[in-house]
């Protein structure tokens, strides 16, 4: 049997309008809209939200967490990604944040931006010792990391396989405590801030192993009223934790590229523009560069789909943030720099490819269908009107092929049809009724 | 009953906007026929390096992808100037490329052996004043 697989959003059918805004935008083609309800095919689902942001009608909900789940840990550790920084007025610094977290009833809040900078650190000494193939890329965008696994199972070995900050800062928050507090891993609760529900994902079922250090995640927009009104009190402003490091920028674009030294890095946002790229590495381009930081969403995390403060002023934000806390290392390198060499940062397991299904296991009986499908998709108007229920005329003669609908859905194709038809039947009609005409007129005579 | 998917795609030369488009398609075909990736990424490379040759140096091509049970082929007839020196374009770092094409990363002299690196079978021939036309196959076994 096939393990039940999860994706990030849920559609609410009672509430959907059938009105296809979801199915035009989804770059990997992975919503119908039948019988005026939007349905989604999980295999080609890569978490990227973009049907979440669209849908007017708000039926299309991202899946994360509710906080009663979390009382079932003993203790619990809230991780913000370093987008939570962003959310807030500018003069509420990142340490003032971690104490609302646990005001609002986390146990602790432990702060991912200093992972992040290990992380770049490690990236630098994995480009600097590791020949391999060229470009590598970055495997930290959830959405990405599926898209390459999905469509470009060919390019699962430019991925870095250096952990993730989010992982990272999980599995040493939990040591930590478990030794403070000599509690064993159950009893601890790793609940990661999330901008977007593709972390959700990554959590409940890791891409390389069976076990992920965080046992939740919990929208930003979710939590954001109650930190509003915990920031006022907190009255112990000069022992606030400072937060800082270079890591406090990832969450832009190019902000995981400004952290490396190496040469010949790009940085790309936008799931469109990262299939193009991805594209062209395919094609055996791009081998000049060193390193390619994708992110499924325009702006990074910051304009992640569960995000309160509009994108462009949190980009600003975080670059503020960056200026005022971003030059003091957060670690001694040097120390960084042994851990990678003692595999701190390297990931448990191997990502596998989990690739479209085609259309038929047998290559043989596959070309057939192809014939078939060219010879449907020659008929189509290539229009895309989407009245059909698929996005694009060939993605409906795809699902003809797998017999998911039938080639009369194509209203275009349809009216051609009644066209033929009425066309003959008037003239049919015409032919009879200039013979009556005729013979009544001899009649008449 | 013919075995053989044959689509057939048309490239015209200086079009710098479009190019990489056919080998995009010819991937998402090979996709769809479970066809392994490995042998995708060969072709994949092999129809962008000929996609890219004809827009740098000919005025139109027809690309065909032909694919059967046991291999694919790809066939590339361009109308162009041709090649002069066959063996000697086929040299690696050989170029005719303008400096302009090359300051976009263009005409490295490496697309005819890399085309050839990544076929199992490989067959060029050129007229000069006409058009050259290259045979590309792959094999699935």
């Amino acid at each position: 049997m096939m393990e039940e697989e999860f994706r990030s959003i849920r559609i609410e059918k009672e509430i959907c309008h059938g009105c296809m805004s979801c199915m035009r935008i989804c770059p990997t083609h992975a919503i119908r809209v039948h019988s005026n309800k939007a349905s989604l095919i999980k295999e080609l689902c890569i978490d990227c939200g973009e049907c979440v942001r669209t849908c007017e009608y708000k039926a299309i909900l991202p899946l994360t967490s509710s906080f009663s789940e979390f009382s079932k840990f003993k203790y619990t550790i809230a991780l913000p990604s370093p987008v939570f920084y962003s959310q807030f007025g500018k003069e509420i610094q990142p340490g003032i944040l971690l104490e609302a977290l646990k005001k609002i009833g986390f146990d602790d809040a432990y702060d991912v931006a200093c992972s992040s900078e290990a992380v770049s650190i490690a990236l630098q000494e994995y480009l600097d010792s590791n020949e391999g193939p060229r470009p590598l890329i970055s495997p930290y965008c959830p959405t990405i990391l599926r898209l390459i696994q999905v469509r470009y199972p060919n390019l699962l070995e430019n991925l870095i396989p250096i952990e993730s900050p989010m992982e990272i800062a999980a599995r040493e928050a939990k040591r930590k405590k478990m030794q403070e507090l000599g509690l064993s891993e159950k009893e601890i609760g790793a609940i990661y801030i999330t901008p977007c529900p593709a972390k959700m994902i990554s959590i409940l079922s890791p891409p390389r192993k069976k076990h992920s250090f965080l046992d939740g995640t919990i929208a930003i927009s979710e939590i954001y009223p109650s930190i509003l009104q915990a920031i006022p009190q907190i009255t112990t402003k000069n022992d606030v934790k400072e937060v800082r490091g270079l890591g406090l920028g990832w969450p832009i674009v190019g902000g995981q590229v400004a952290s490396l030294k190496a040469e010949e890095c790009i940085a790309i946002g936008g799931i469109n523009d990262c299939i193009r790229i991805l594209e062209d590495i395919e094609n055996g381009k791009l081998r000049d560069i060193q390193y390619i930081e994708c992110h499924s969403c325009p702006n990074a995390c910051v304009g992640g789909s569960l995000t309160i403060e509009n994108q462009y002023i949190a980009r600003g934000k975080v670059l503020k943030i960056v200026e005022k806390y971003g030059s003091q290392p957060c670690q001694e390198r040097e120390y960084i720099r042994e851990l990678y060499r003692r595999n701190f940062f390297s990931q448990l397991g191997k990502i596998s490819a989990s690739p479209i299904k085609p259309l038929d296991d047998d290559i043989s009986k596959a070309i057939q269908k192809m014939k078939q499908k060219q010879k449907i998709l020659d008929m189509l108007p290539k229009i895309d009107c989407g009245i059909c229920g698929a996005p694009t005329c060939e993605t409906f003669a795809d699902d003809v092929i797998k017999g998911l609908t039938c080639a009369d859905e194509c209203i275009i194709l349809t009216v051609k049809k009644f066209e033929s038809m009425s066309g003959n039947l008037f003239e049919t009609a015409q032919k009879h009724s200039r013979k009556i005409k005729s013979r009544w007129e001899d009649e008449k005579k | 009953m013919d075995k053989t998917f044959t689509r057939t795609f048309t490239v015209v030369g200086n079009n710098f906007t479009d190019a990489g488009k056919v080998s995009t398609e010819i991937k998402m075909i090979l996709k769809q026929l479970g066809i392994n990736s490995t042998i995708i990424r060969r072709v994949a490379i092999a129809s962008y390096e000929s996609e890219m040759n004809v827009v740098m140096y000919a005025n139109k091509a027809d690309i065909s992808l032909v694919v059967s049970p046991s291999e694919i082929q790809i066939v590339v007839e361009d109308v162009g100037p041709g090649i002069p020196d066959i063996e000697l374009a086929m040299k690696e770092g050989f170029s005719t490329a303008t400096t302009e094409m090359r300051e976009m990363g263009f005409g490295a002299g490496m697309g005819l052996p890399n085309i050839k690196r990544n076929a199992d079978i490989f067959n060029i021939e050129s007229i000069m004043g006409k058009g050259t036309k290259l045979n590309i196959t792959v094999s699935l076994n």
